[in-house]
């Protein structure tokens, strides 16, 4: 830092600079970002948000977000700028959060009074508190309730019915008729109903949206690196950055080392290693020379180099494959989930109920307006309190469970597909085996072990960082090797004791990794292999227990691929490209199966967009986590089974859910249609009917278990 | 009876208190990271020097 004796006496813009760290864990983590970034020249302030796993980093506009990153790097820290686009997801679960605390506020106060003319208040106190309620519960309901009416708006003029619709229905109806009711000094008022409706809805709304920010804002950590800008050299031989969707093709790029590429291009000048863990999840990088191509999202390892764009913006390999994603997931969005689909027959049914019920009291004789008020006391006691609960409550508990074992649920619909897989197919690389090179140990003595891990630890290649995790994991300590130097594409060497020691790159054929690790005139080889997942039989038999085929399909050699599939004892095939993966999924679908596709890579991306539900490692490329249904975090390929398993075990409550909704209303209806229902008996009911639901959903808090 | 008069504007006005503390405490951002206030406590100011 040379910080000192510089006071530009200038005033200097601060900006501020969202940064996404995935490896903020614990306190720690937030005591060293807070305190050491503060320490670099030009940072004003750092602030962690544990929960998003971000870093608000506030900054002169001098420092770029390259520097940042490297700064974050230096204290330990794996960190990317925060994509645009990320952020908005938490706008709506706050109108929802605000329209829960005001409809809590007027159920609360509604009820005080309601409570009071239930037990026995008339006359003018009676009157009073109608008024009161009136008061409260009209600007409740008007605020509280526009997340519905707009849905309900929406869903209408599109010519379809969603939940939404009766409910809205419902609570507009009961409202004019209890103040109506108020206007002419009548007996009954439903304004406690109503409110407290719209809080127990808004309750699992607000719940389903949380689940939802939160697996994305974890998502979003996960997800990184994507090169935004390049810097581009100018004719006049200057440089600088210019923003992703603004290069074309013709320009030349400088890549510093550890960046990423903003677009395809050939390498012009200079010799590297280029990481394509992005795109293809692949662990072993890739070297690379003048003429070779490169493609956007990769990285960077070593040397600067200069890149001659081919390709821009959305004519990448990228952005092509991010296409082709898009148009294989519109099947998906066209899937109706189970709460629209029960309410296309409820709300149809409940209306009517309701006509009828008017129908029949004036054909009694009973006058239009008794008629008007008992139809809708039906409305109002089959309004779908219990039912709005009964999905969100459901899946927002599986999912929770499902979160502590490892696996992020996107949103709930994803459970609700997930639920219906009859048939998985597994990627190979990456998803099948851990993806990352593990290094064999057993022919290495302590000494050797401490001086590979010296050497190591400086390095940033796949290889270095698999001898590293797995020499670390070991309890090595690393030998005092000093002067250690780093030459890209072939080794990092440095001396112990004033004996030369290396860790030097061997030319390997095939798929095998390895490296030499060189002390004096000693030579020995490390070989890496990418092992199979700790658990996959156990995963593969929890699969098979349920009824779900599995199967291999793979981008890798036949051999490979047929080794592997034998192994397991599950037929696969090799070989596949992208086009024919997807083509293998519409054909499943269109014998009438669901698939669930369990891949990584970018070539599977396509394939995770068109499958019936798809679930990705952590590991995996950014394209494919975001076409995923859900994540699975960690080495474990268990928590796809779970997933499987918790999502068919949460349905089952979903539809017992269902159940009791339909039972209370057999109860209930009879009692509204010949008029016995007061405005007591609908809050009673209406409450203990949530109550049980979201009692019965909690019990899947185990279900991941 | 006549003390409806107070009890009923008092709890309206508490209801409403709790209701805009709710409000400021969303707007002030108490809420953006509950894991986070949750650790912050085993942080060791001491460590600074």
């Amino acid at each position: 830092m040379n910080a000192i004796g510089r006071l530009d006496a200038e005033p200097k813009a601060l900006v501020d600079t969202p940064l996404i760290a995935p490896g903020i864990r614990c306190a720690g983590c937030i005591g060293k970002i807070e305190r050491e970034l503060p320490k670099v020249k030009g940072v004003t302030s750092a602030r962690v948000n544990l929960s998003a796993k971000r870093v608000l980093v506030r900054h002169d506009a001098q420092v770029s977000e390259v520097d940042l990153v490297e700064a974050m790097r230096g204290i330990g820290f794996e960190a990317q700028p925060v994509a645009s686009g990320l952020t908005s997801d938490d706008a709506e679960t706050k109108t929802l959060l605000r329209a829960l605390a005001v409809a809590g506020f007027g159920m609360m106060n509604i009820m005080l009074l309601s409570v009071s003319v239930w037990s026995g208040a008339g006359g003018a106190t009676r009157e009073m508190f109608h008024w009161l309620s009136a008061v409260i519960a009209v600007p409740v309901i008007a605020y509280a309730g526009r997340p519905f009416f707009r849905s309900a708006a929406r869903s209408l003029r599109a010519g379809r019915t969603n939940m939404d619709v009766p409910i809205s229905i419902g609570v507009t109806l009961a409202t004019c008729l209890s103040l109506y009711e108020t206007l002419t000094w009548g007996t009954e008022a439903y304004f406690d109903g109503a409110v407290m409706l719209l809080f127990f809805l808004l309750a699992g709304r607000a719940l389903d949206a949380a689940m939802r920010s939160r697996t994305r804002a974890e998502i979003g950590a996960l997800l990184s690196r994507m090169g935004r800008s390049a810097s581009v050299l100018q004719p006049d031989g200057s440089a600088h950055r210019v923003a992703a969707e603004q290069i074309e093709p013709g320009m030349l790029m400088l890549l510093a080392a550890g960046e990423a590429l903003a677009a395809d291009g050939v390498v012009e000048l200079g010799k590297g290693a280029i990481d394509n863990a992005m795109l293809t999840g692949e662990s072993a990088p890739e070297r690379v020379g003048p003429g070779d191509p490169v493609y956007a999202g990769t990285i960077n390892l070593t040397g600067p180099l200069q890149v001659r764009v081919t390709a821009a913006a959305g004519d990448t390999t990228l952005a092509h494959i991010a296409q082709l994603m898009d148009e294989a997931g519109l099947s998906r969005s066209r899937y109706v989930r189970i709460a629209d689909r029960v309410s296309g027959l409820y709300a149809p049914v409940v209306h009517t109920m309701a006509a009828l019920a008017f129908a029949g009291w004036m054909l009694a004789g009973a006058g239009w307006h008794q008629s008007l008020v008992i139809a809708i006391a039906v409305l109002i006691i089959t309004c779908p309190c219990a039912m709005g609960l009964a999905v969100p409550a459901a899946q927002v508990v599986a999912a929770g469970a499902l979160g502590k074992r490892g696996l992020l649920v996107k949103d709930g619909g994803a459970l609700e597909r997930l639920s219906e897989v009859d048939i998985a197919l597994f990627d190979k690389t990456g998803t099948l085996t851990l993806g990352e090179p593990r290094p064999d140990l057993s022919t290495l003595t302590n000494e050797e072990k401490s001086v590979a891990l010296a050497l190591a630890q400086v390095s940033r290649h796949p290889l270095s960082r698999g001898l590293t995790a797995g020499l670390l994991a070991e309890g090595v300590m690393p030998a005092p090797v000093t002067g250690i130097t780093e030459v890209p594409g072939s080794g990092v060497s440095g001396s112990l004791g004033g004996e030369p020691v290396a860790l030097e790159a061997v030319p390997t054929s095939g798929s095998r990794l390895a490296c030499a690790l060189v002390l004096g005139d000693k030579h020995c080889t490390i070989e890496f292999r990418d092992e199979l997942r700790p658990d996959v039989s156990e995963t593969l038999t929890a699969f098979t227990a349920m009824g779900i085929e599995c199967r291999i399909i793979s981008g890798d050699r036949m051999e490979a691929v047929a080794a592997m599939a034998a192994r397991l004892g599950i037929p696969g095939t090799g070989g596949i490209s992208p086009e024919a993966k997807l083509a293998m999924l519409e054909g499943l679908k269109t014998e009438g199966r669901h698939p669930l596709m369990v891949g990584d890579g970018l070539n599977d991306g396509p394939a995770l967009a068109a499958a019936h539900a798809s679930i990705a490692p952590g590991s995996a490329s950014d394209l494919s986590q975001q076409a995923a249904d859900a994540v699975s975090v960690g080495e474990r390929l268990m928590p796809v089974a779970l997933a499987v398993r918790a999502a068919r075990r949460t349905m089952g409550i979903v539809r017992q859910n269902f159940g009791i909704a339909v039972l209370y209303n057999l109860c209930a209806v009879p009692l509204a249609i010949m008029g016995e229902v007061t405005p007591l008996i609908a809050a009673i009911a209406m409450s203990a009917s949530s109550l049980i639901v979201i009692g019965n959903s909690l019990r899947l808090a185990r279900a991941a278990r | 009876m006549s003390g409806l008069t107070f009890l009923i504007p008092i709890a309206l006005a508490m209801g409403l208190i709790g209701l805009a503390a709710f409000f400021w405490a969303m707007r002030s951002g108490q809420y953006e990271d509950m894991d986070g206030a949750a650790n912050r406590i085993l942080i060791d100011e001491e460590d600074e020097l």
